[in-house]
Formats: C-alpha cells, structure tokens, sequence
C-alpha cells in the first residue's frame, strides 16, 4: 500500500520543532541582506537524499538541487522536464527517454543509469529510506525487502540506452507518469556511491543534483543551507543567482524577521499571527491553493456510527464556513467533497445534501437514525487542533442535542494505536496531504479495503472496484470517470466527514516579487526574483 | 581542602551515573513508539521499521532490554562518544556547535546582570527607602513577575520589529550586537534577583559593628562602601551569579526559541518535541556534568571568599 504524508497539517508544528535555531542574518542587520542572496525560511531537514526525503523542508531545499522528470503545470497536469518523453502502450511498461544536455554539478553527464541506480538504492530495504515504499508499484520491488532480501536490484528497472530507460510496474497504473514528479524519483550521480549500492556519508552533506542551483559549501547544521546557480542547466534559468535556506526552529522567529525584511520568504505564517499578518505585511501577505484535506473521520466498525444517515446528520450539523472563518481567519477553506479541489477531475459539493449546513434536518434525521446520545471527537493535542475541535464541539451540542466532548490524545500516533486496536475513541481527525495530484492519492489509501490509512474500518467493494479500474484505465479521461463514481459512492456511505482543504498563507519581504508557492508549500526557486 | 574537593568528586561520579539512569529511563520507558514517533504522522513501512529496530537496539523489550541499552550507551559515553540522534547526526557535533553561542549568550546574561543588577542593588541598599529603592523594588517585581515566555517575544516585537534597534533574531553566528537583546531577556530574571540580593545584603552590612567602627575612628563614607561594605555584602551575590552561571548553560530554551539562537537549550528542545531520546539523554548527560562542576565551584568559592568557612 502507498503510504502518504498523513501530516501536513497537524504536522506543521511538529516540522517547525524539527529545526533547529539558526540564521545566519539577524547579526549585523543582515550578513546575508548584504548580498544578494534570497533567504528562505526552512525547518531543519531530517535528510537530504532524495530517496530518504519526505517532509517539506528537506524537499524543498531538493527542488533546488534537482531537475524532476515531470512537473505540474496551472491545471496540474505533468508535463517533462528532465524527461523527453514518458510512454506507455500499456500503462505497465513505461518507457523514460531522457533530455539530453542535462549534467550533474560535478560535470557527470546524466544517465539513465542514474536513476535506475537511484531508484533501486530507494527501494532496497535495509538501506531505511524514508521513501521506500513509493517504489513498490516497479516489479521486483518485493524481492528488495526483508532483513535479507533476495536481490538488490528490481527486476523492473531496465536501462534501454545512455538516455532510456523501461520501468515495468507489477500491474497497470495509469498515474505512473505523474507519479514521477515526486522527490523519491529523481537520480543520483556516481559520485554519490562508494561502491554500487552504497552511498557515501558524506553525500547528504553537499548533495550533487542536475537542477537548476547547486550546493554552495556544505549543509550547515542547524544554521543554512547555501546553494548558487548552476550555469550550464539547461532548463529554464532562474532569476536569482544565490540562495539561502536559513534554518528556524520556531516560525515566530521566522515570522519577526519577515517583518523587519530580515528573512525574504516566509512560507507559512505561525498560527497565532494569522489574524494580524495582513496588516502586518500588507500586500506581501500572500495566499495560494495547497492540497491538504482535513477531515473527521468515524469508526465505522463501532456501531454508534455504522449507520450512514448518523454520520450524514452530523455532518449536516456543522457549520464548515462559521469554523473556517471564526478560527482559521480564512486560511483554509470549507471542504464539501472528497478530493481536493487542486485537482484534475475535482467536483465541487460532491457530498451533496450532507455537506450543508442545515441544524434542523440534522437533528430530525440523527433522531430518526437512533444516533449515540453521546458523541467524542477525538484529536491529538500537539498539533494545534483544540480551537477547531472546540467549535465543532459547540456546534454538535447545539444542533443536535446531546452530549458532545473533545477528546486530546498527546500525540497523533497515540492517537491512531488506539484507533487500530478499536478502543472507543468516537470520531477522530484526520488530515491528508497528496504527495503527485491524482484522485487516486486521495481515495485509494484511505478508502480501499486494504488502504495504508484506511483506519476506520471502512469497506465497500464497489468502491474498491470502481479505484482499482480508474487505476488500470486506459486514458486519464476514463480515469477520472472510475475515480468519480468511486467519489460518489463516498458521498453515499460517508465514512469520513470532509471538514476543510488548506491554503498556502505565506508572507515574503519587500526585496523580492514573484514569489509562487506550490501545491507541497514548497517556494517556486525558479520564478523568485529581487526587487529592484 | 583537597580531602573535601576528592570527596566531592568521587560523589559526582555517583550523581552522575544516578541522573543519567534517571534520564535514560524517563526517556525511554515513557515513549509509546520511538519508531512512529521518528515518523511523525505518516504510517511506518515494515523496511524501515526493522532498519531502525536494529539500530537502536529496540529489539531487546523489557527490563533486560532496557539495562542492555543503558550500559551500552554508557560505554560509549565514557569512551567519549555520545551516540546519535535518531536523525542520523552525531551529538557530539550538535553540542559542539550548541555550546559556544550558549556560553556568550550566558556570559553576556551574567554581565548584565552583574553589572545593572548589584550597581543598582548597592545604590537601593545605601539609600534605603529612597524613591530610587522604592522604584527599583516596583521594577525588579515586575519583571520577576513577567515570565520570558512573554518577556521575550514583548522585546523582540518592540525592539526588533516596531522600532528595529536590534535585529530580530541572532542566528547561529550572530555578532555581539544580536545578542545583546536576547542576552538581556535572558539576564533581567539573574538582574531582578541579584539586585534584591545585593540591596539587603548591604543594607545589612551597613548596620554591623564593624561599619559603626569604621565610621567612629572617622573613615569616609566611599571607602567603607568600597571596600568593608561591598566585599562582604557580596558573599551571598556570588553565590548565586555561581550557581546562575551553571543555569544559564545549561540553555535557554525559551530565549534561544525566541531569537532563533541554534544553542544547547534550543536542541534539547528539539529533542524533547521530537521525542529524540539520545539527543535528550545525550545533552542531559553533559548538563549534569556542567552543573555538578559549577556547585563545586561555587561552594569552594564561598570558603574563599568568607575564611570563616572551611572544608575538611
């Protein structure tokens, strides 16, 4: 099973934690506000190989480095980049052709060796690569598992010529080719391994990528990470020659230096200053879609909420667009339906009736169903959920007439031990980020009988059907038809309740303009530019 | 003197190996799942949970298990080698890093308190009652008052941001410059408190024999100050700016948190949200060496500085 970044935002707080202290500036009004290169706030990244990266500040650090083999335009649709073309007359055998022009920082010329040699290093079990399972569509991904696994390479993976590369998936995918946009994907040069299969301690440190900017010195703990243009890339050319990625432990620090112009790029403002930064920034206080999805999700094998016309009714008993602007302050945004609206193949209001907020149909229709006479919300306690949980807590009491309590678990892991071992938690929150924009990375994982996060219980063979058809489908047009029905079956059982999607809230200073975040919160290093 | 220095010593390798199993053991039993944890909220892959089992002993369960982790870790801590955090990094080179901006960050704390705190704490104490002491006791009662975690963030908004006198945050090769103003969030709690000190150290001294003495046989009144009253008033000072040193080494987390400072207290943050047990266990282990250094320092100061003390 796929496994997604279940964070995002619960994990928010946790990511800022990761980092450490640092900047370099602050000193002297600015070490780095001297020259010209633009800063970007960063938590401290846990590793910085492609394969073992999985939260946003390693990954955004690597957009930098790295030249993915497909991207997502304004409709985000992958189009190639470092690819020339990805094609499949089947959907199981893909063929990569590489652009060629394309050359390590080192001078190595890339390869398709490159990243079968990469991908495989991924995929090996015991080398613990965070992204690990992002390769077990590839045939022979299995034999790379276990503590002693039968081979080393995927059987798979297969270089055609320097600039080719056949990648056979064990079944049928369709998103294969948007698959590729994700971080895990990119390749790695010789220079990187010590002996085949081994990469070098030292790699993490500086890594060596075919984007558009390279490693300036090394990685400096705790403190920045400096990259620099890379001259002889051959895609587009960005318009900033240096790049600081300043490490903060805190976004409040982060968020001080925004202001006073100490820091260029703030992706995400602290919680607790969103209903001052527009004021504070101005119009450097910015917004964009993201695609995280916050939902409450029931224990459906519990039978207070086996029946779907409970967790209809209460769904209809929360007002999403009082929460979204009395807490959020309009940072996210009510979510009627299952996938996010980023997406190709996204419908609004797909929940239909149950999506409204009508208190006095809720009410009529919870007390025909026989709903519990007491509801808990569960939620974890570190991720700054209590305010929402609070409202949503009020809002139930009130409309339904019954007993309603939040309850905080200390951590999110807590939090879903409990749920796996079915001890009565009640309803429980859940939030979703997509890792490449296809419907399927919303519904397959948490919906599917056998879905990674499928940790209500929930299963609908229709539904399991109707996700795996849209995978094997022939064109993303009947993809997307087989996901939709598969929605739609969704909206009629509701086994989770679709709360809010996320927005990017980000703030930059007056020295720089054009400042685009994507869909992952990660800075767009390409577009980014001084102001002069 | 040398008896009792031996003595204590040999207690601290006690104290040592006593807190340090302490730690180990909050550390590590109160955890639910040092793996998931690691993982945040993403699910955990089999592969990477069995790579990370074998790496940090976590295979072993139990009380057994637990010994065998602690006298591993043990072992290499005597041999000099503080282990890894669970992301990989050495915690020798994080403190490495951590230490020297912590200990300018202290001394720069101390120095405001000395230099503010017992000025002023000598000036209430000769002028008692005085509208400079009655200002001082509002003042230093306020600011014992205000917690740093408000404190803090109150200066950096007005100083750094609204009026830009200091740079908002220092960074991890900050100037002097950036760290003045965390250095004096930092140090008021240390001012507030000597400076009360001091003042009623003095302004007991003022009322002893031997200052009544001193002014009979006709001394002037600066050099009984100077020199009789202020040497034996800052006794109890000393101790507590020794003690106080020892305190703000051992990191600021909030402070450091603040102003971005990549110190000892801000990785022991880290540690601590992120459930990183060897980075925890690691930083407390070298903060309790620092601290049972620093008390043993204070207390042969004391017999220093008072020959009416001794050790045997």
């Amino acid at each position: 099973m796929r496994v997604r970044r279940l964070a995002a935002w619960t994990a928010l707080p946790l990511a800022v934690t990761l980092g450490l202290a640092a900047c370099g500036s602050g000193g002297d009004g600015g070490s780095s506000s001297g020259s010209s290169a633009v800063s970007i706030q960063i938590a401290e990244p846990k590793h910085l190989v492609p394969t073992n990266t999985t939260e946003t500040s390693g990954a955004q650090v690597l957009t930098g480095l790295f030249a993915p083999l497909v991207d997502y335009d304004a409709q985000n649709k992958p189009y190639e980049v470092a690819a020339d073309s990805v094609t499949s007359s089947d959907n199981k055998v893909w063929t990569v052709k590489l652009k060629d022009g394309y050359t390590f920082h080192n001078g190595e010329k890339v390869t398709a060796e490159d990243y079968v040699n990469a991908w495989n290093y991924g995929a090996y079990a015991p080398n613990g690569q965070d992204s690990n399972y992002f390769f077990e569509k590839i045939a022979g991904y299995a034999d790379l598992q276990g503590k002693a696994p039968k081979a080393k390479e995927m059987s798979g993976l297969k270089k055609v010529d320097d600039l080719t590369f056949q990648v056979t998936l064990s079944e049928p995918y369709i998103d294969f080719r948007t698959m590729l946009g994700y971080t895990a994907f990119y390749p790695m040069p010789d220079a990187a391994f010590s002996a085949p299969g081994v990469l070098k301690d030292s790699y993490e440190q500086a890594p060596i990528g075919q984007g558009p900017f390279k490693m300036k010195g090394t990685w400096q703990h705790d403190s920045k990470i400096e990259v620099e243009r890379y001259d002889a890339y051959p895609g587009e050319k960005p318009k900033v020659k240096d790049i600081e990625f300043r490490i903060y432990q805190q976004l409040t620090a982060a968020y001080a230096d925004v202001q006073a112009d100490n820091l260029d790029v703030l992706p995400t403002i602290p919680t607790e200053s969103l209903s001052t930064a527009p004021a504070d920034l101005g119009d450097r206080y910015k917004t964009s879609p993201m695609s995280s999805f916050q939902f409450l999700a029931f224990p459906t094998f519990d039978k207070d909420y086996s029946n779907p016309d409970v967790r209809k009714a209460i769904s209809m008993a929360i007002d999403r667009d009082e929460i979204t602007k009395s807490v959020f302050k309009g940072s996210q945004q009510s979510a009627r339906s299952f996938v996010s609206p980023v997406l190709p193949g996204y419908r609004d209001n797909t929940a239909g009736a149950a999506g409204e907020f009508n208190p006095t149909e809720a009410k009529k229709l919870y007390q025909a169903a026989g709903g519990p006479s007491k509801i808990v919300i569960s939620y974890n306690g570190d991720g700054g959920h209590k305010d929402w949980v609070d409202a949503t807590v009020n809002q139930l009491k009130a409309n339904l007439g019954v007993d309603v309590v939040g309850s905080a678990e200390p951590k999110f892991a807590d939090l879903l031990t409990k749920v796996e071992k079915k001890q009565p938690v009640g309803m429980f929150r859940m939030g979703w980020v997509m890792d490449y924009p296809t419907m399927e990375d919303y519904l397959g994982p948490l919906y599917s009988t056998n879905g990674s996060s499928n940790y209500y219980g929930y299963s609908n063979p229709e539904f399991d059907k109707l996700v795996k058809e849209g995978s094997a489908a022939k064109t993303q047009d009947e993809a997307i038809a087989k996901y939709q029905q598969a929605e739609d079956i969704l909206a009629k059982d509701m086994p989770v309740i679709p709360l809010r999607f996320g927005e990017n809230v980000f703030g930059h200073s007056s020295k720089v303009k054009n400042v685009e975040m994507d869909l992952f919160q990660r800075v767009n290093l390409v577009k980014i530019e001084a102001a002069s | 003197m040398f008896r009792y220095i031996l003595r204590r010593l040999l207690q601290m390798v006690l104290a040592f190996f006593g807190t340090t199993l302490i730690v180990y053991a909050l550390m590590f039993a109160g955890q639910g799942d040092p793996i998931q944890a690691l993982a945040g909220e993403r699910p955990v892959t089999e592969a990477q949970r069995a790579y990370l089992t074998e790496k940090y002993h976590l295979d072993a369960t139990g009380v057994g298990g637990f010994f065998y982790r602690y006298f591993d870790y043990v072992k290499s801590l005597l041999q000099g080698d503080l282990g890894q955090s669970l992301t990989g990094r050495q915690i020798g080179d994080i403190l490495q890093a951590a230490w020297p901006v912590t200990v300018k960050l202290a001394l720069i704390a101390l120095a405001v308190a000395i230099i503010f705190g017992v000025t002023a704490g000598v000036i209430a104490g000769i002028r008692r009652a005085s509208i400079f002491d009655n200002s001082t006791l509002v003042l230093t009662l306020l600011v014992l008052g205000i917690p740093t975690i408000v404190l803090a963030p109150l200066a950096q908004y007005f100083l750094g941001v609204r009026w830009q006198l200091f740079p908002p945050t220092a960074g991890s090769e900050p100037t002097f410059y950036a760290l003045l103003l965390p250095g004096i969030v930092l140090g008021s709690l240390s001012l507030a408190t000597a400076l009360r000190l001091t003042r009623t150290s003095v302004a007991e001294n003022l009322r002893a024999d031997y200052v009544r003495t001193a002014r009979s046989k006709g001394l002037v009144k600066r050099r009984i100050v100077t020199v009789h009253v202020l040497r034996n008033s800052l006794i109890p000072v000393v101790t507590f700016l020794g003690v106080e040193l020892g305190n703000l080494m051992s990191g600021a987390i909030i402070t450091e948190g603040v102003f971005n400072i990549p110190g000892v207290g801000f990785n022991l943050f880290r540690g601590i949200r992120t459930e990183d047990g060897p980075l925890v266990v690691g930083i407390v282990s070298v903060l309790v060496v620092v601290y049972l250094v620093s008390n043993l320092v204070v207390d042969v100061l004391y017999a220093v500085l008072d020959p009416r003390i001794r050790y045997e």
